[in-house]
Parts: structure tokens; sequence; C-alpha cells
């Protein structure tokens, strides 16, 4: 697989995983206009089947947990997952609640993380700009 | 030999493929612009076609998977016969035979019937909704699309295209006349439909129907369809400037009229919203459909 193929054109689909909504306002202010993702190629679609990049944001309960790993099963591969938000990342305060399934890499495999409550667009950015240039050095 | 090097290389599908991928980066950039940022770099469509390339194919489980696999394959190759007409006639009007014109018109309708095809066989409850209103909409926009094509019928005398250049050539280009005016309008409204852009984009539809059409398509089949609509993008605006506004000859004029066409329609793209379907029907059938009617006896009476 040709890592720079794929990073050359990333299209998001965004799943929503129970969250505040906090996180997908700003994913949703991320591919506004004023940050300009259509410069390196990143693009929101609209179903799975088209996507390269999944951005989770939320704290992963029982009832969506399936859901999840469905839509993992859908998309097609060679696929990119992006934990947005602390929720996503580490289910902060929802540690111990009794509906949580763990965070997102308990689930599926992820391969970067964006830390905040919420993250800026522009910390979105960068953890997406550090994992393309960590793929190109692995390869 | 010498066909299949034209319907494979020249006027065919390489030639329509990189000159729609520019077409496309034109639109993209516009659009930018429009929304003040800055916009893909030049190669973006062809990064986006070869990254589909490299991704995995699912054909999902209830689908029939011949016809899912092959309407792509008809839109593709219907779109390339329509660029090779087209540019065989601009070289040479003389070259092509009586009635080009109207299989041009048959092979642009094998496009959306293409899509529905293989949005039907998906299997896919969405992809149908969506193959139900790409039908509705093709249905009301074909009658002005051919009302409108035969102001220049009326006027040259002639089914040919070769004719209809030549006959521009020597009376100045049909836009010049009222009806002439009327019809390329009409024209421009239903090649918008065709192409599938946004005031009519109403079967892809990303924020209802999630990709609509295309939803249960990914890898190959998925960039064979986005190239379709990419070289529809180059070969449609084209056929227009043969129509109405007098051929590519001499070719600065040409490609100044042919920019201004797509130009024309990316702004008409970028600021309209989409429509409900039965707007959309009454829109053509009603205002486009009686215009039209309105044109052709224009032309009759050779205003």
């Amino acid at each position: 697989m040709n890592i720079k193929t794929l990073t050359r054109s990333l299209w998001a689909f965004h799943v929503c995983c129970s969250p505040c909504n906090n996180c997908d306002i700003e994913i949703l202010d991320t591919l506004t206009p004023r940050y300009d993702l259509e410069r390196f190629g990143i693009q929101l679609v609209g179903s799975i089947r088209h996507a390269d990049i999944l951005l989770v944001s939320g704290v992963v309960n029982k009832k969506n947990v399936s859901r999840l790993k469905r839509i993992y099963e859908q998309a097609p591969k060679p696929i990119l997952v992006v934990a947005i938000g602390n929720c996503a990342c580490s289910e902060i305060l929802f540690r111990n609640s009794y509906n949580a399934c763990g965070p997102v890499d308990k689930i599926i495999p992820v391969d970067a993380y964006v830390p905040g409550c919420p993250p800026k667009p522009e910390a979105m950015i960068m953890g997406i700009v550090k994992l393309i240039n960590t793929l190109h050095d692995k390869k | 030999m010498k066909l299949l090097f034209e319907f494979i290389i020249f006027p065919g599908f390489i030639f329509t493929a990189i000159l729609g991928m520019l077409v496309s980066w034109i639109d993209r950039k516009v659009t930018a612009r429009i929304q003040w940022r800055q916009g893909p770099p030049l190669l973006q469509p062809y990064y986006d076609l070869e990254k589909l390339l490299i991704k995995e194919t699912i054909i999902p489980e209830n689908a029939n998977a011949l016809i899912f696999l092959i309407s792509p394959l008809i839109a593709i190759i219907s779109t390339t016969i329509v660029s090779l007409i087209i540019w065989k006639t601009i070289f040479n009007p003389q070259s092509l035979f009586i009635g080009d014109l109207i299989v041009v018109i048959y092979l642009l309708a094998l496009t959306p019937i293409a899509v529905i095809l293989g949005a039907s066989a998906s299997g896919n409850p969405i992809a149908s909704l969506a193959a139900s209103r790409e039908m509705k909409l093709f249905m009301s926009y074909e009658l002005p699309f051919i009302f409108s094509i035969l102001v220049p019928v009326i006027k040259a005398h002639s089914i040919k295209l070769g004719e209809i250049i030549i006959y521009q050539q020597s009376t100045g280009m049909i836009f010049n006349s009222i009806s002439g005016i009327l019809a390329s309008a009409i024209f421009l409204i239903t090649i918008h439909a065709k192409l599938g852009l946004v005031p009519f984009d109403i079967a892809e539809a990303e924020t209802e129907l999630a990709g609509g059409v295309f939803i249960e398509y990914s890898g190959t089949p998925l960039a064979l369809h986005k190239l379709n609509r990419i070289m529809l993008l180059f070969v449609v605006p084209v056929f227009a400037v043969i129509l109405f506004l007098g051929g590519m000859h001499p070719f600065y004029t040409g490609i100044l009229k042919y920019l201004v066409v797509v130009v024309l329609i990316i702004l008409i793209k970028n600021t309209n919203p989409r429509l409900r379907i039965d707007q959309a029907i009454k829109f053509f059938w009603r205002s486009c459909t009686m215009l039209s009617i309105l044109a052709i006896i224009l032309a009759i009476k050779g205003f």
C-alpha cells in the first residue's frame, strides 16, 4: 500500500459516539472555509464507503459500541482512525461509569489522538499533519 | 487501429480524462476563491482518483454484483463516445454521418440511466430513494433539453453537428438571435441538472442522502463514476459551445467561449441552494418547457 497516495487526498467521515456535541462543532469549524482543509485534499464525505479517515468523538457506551465496530468494518481499507477529544482518547470522568465501554482504542485500532475539551481546530489540523508525517516516516 | 487510437488516446478517453481533471480543478479553485479561501492544488483531482484506485472495493451482500460493477463502465464508455464525436466534428465538420446530434443526445442520456441502474442494484434503501429522485429529475429535464437543442436544428436545417458549425461560421452564432438566447439559457440550466451540480444535485445530496446514488460505491467503481462526472463536466460545455456559440474555431476564441460557459456554470452552482425534487420538476416542466416551446416558435418565425 502506498501511504503517500492515501494521505494526499483524505476524505473524512465523522462518527459521533454519544459526545456532548462540543467536539463535533469544533470538527465542523475545522471544515469551514476559514481553515480551508481542501488545500490538503481533505473533504467531508457523507457515506462510510467513501471514507479514508474516521473522526471519532465522544464516550463509547454500551448502546453504540456495536455500531462503532460495524462502521469500522464497513469502511473500505486502508482506513485511518483519529480519536477527537478527551472523551474519545481516555474517557476522563466517565471512566468508572456503568455505561462506558472503554476508550476508542480498546474497540478499534486508533492511529492518532487529539486531546482537548474540546480541541481547537488548529489542534486537530496539527494532529492530522503529525499523523501524516509519522506515516511517511514509518514507510 | 486508427479508430482504437482515437477512442482510447486522442479525442477519446485519456484526452477527455486529463482535460476533465483540469476543468474539475478550475471548478474547485473558482469555488474556493468565491468562498475566500485558497483551494486545492492543481493535481488534486488526479490525487483523488489515484487514491480511490488503491482502496478496497466492497460489493454489498444483497447487491446484484454484475450490474453494480458494470454501470460505471457503461457511463464512462458512452461519455467517451460523445467526446469522440464532438471533437472529430470540431477538427473536421464534414467528417461524420447525418444524425450524429441525435446519437450525442442518446449517449448523454445513458449516464443517468447507468447511475440509476447502479444505485438500484446496490440494494441500499437510501440508494434506491436517490435512484428514484434521479429518475424523476432525468424525466423532467430531458424535454426542455431536447427542445432547446431543436432551435439550432431549425436554424441550420440540419441534424448534423458539422452543418450546424458551418452554418454558424457563415451567418454568425445562434446566440445572436432572440430564440438563440432563450434556448441557450435553458440549455445551460438543463446541463446543470445533467451534470448533477448544486441546485439540481438532488440525487446525490451529501447532507440528506449521504452520497445518494453513490452511497455503496467504494474504490475503483467510485473512481470510475467520479471520472465520468469529471469527463461530462468537460464535454457538455464543449457541446454547448458548438450548438450555440459557433464552435471552437478559431481556437483562442473557442477556449474563451468555453471558459465563459464553465465559469457561468460554476457561478450558478455556488450561488444557489439545493432545490427539493418537486420544486425541480415544477421548474423544468412549467417554466423551462414553456420557454423552450416559445424559443422554438420564435426560431420557426425566423427571429
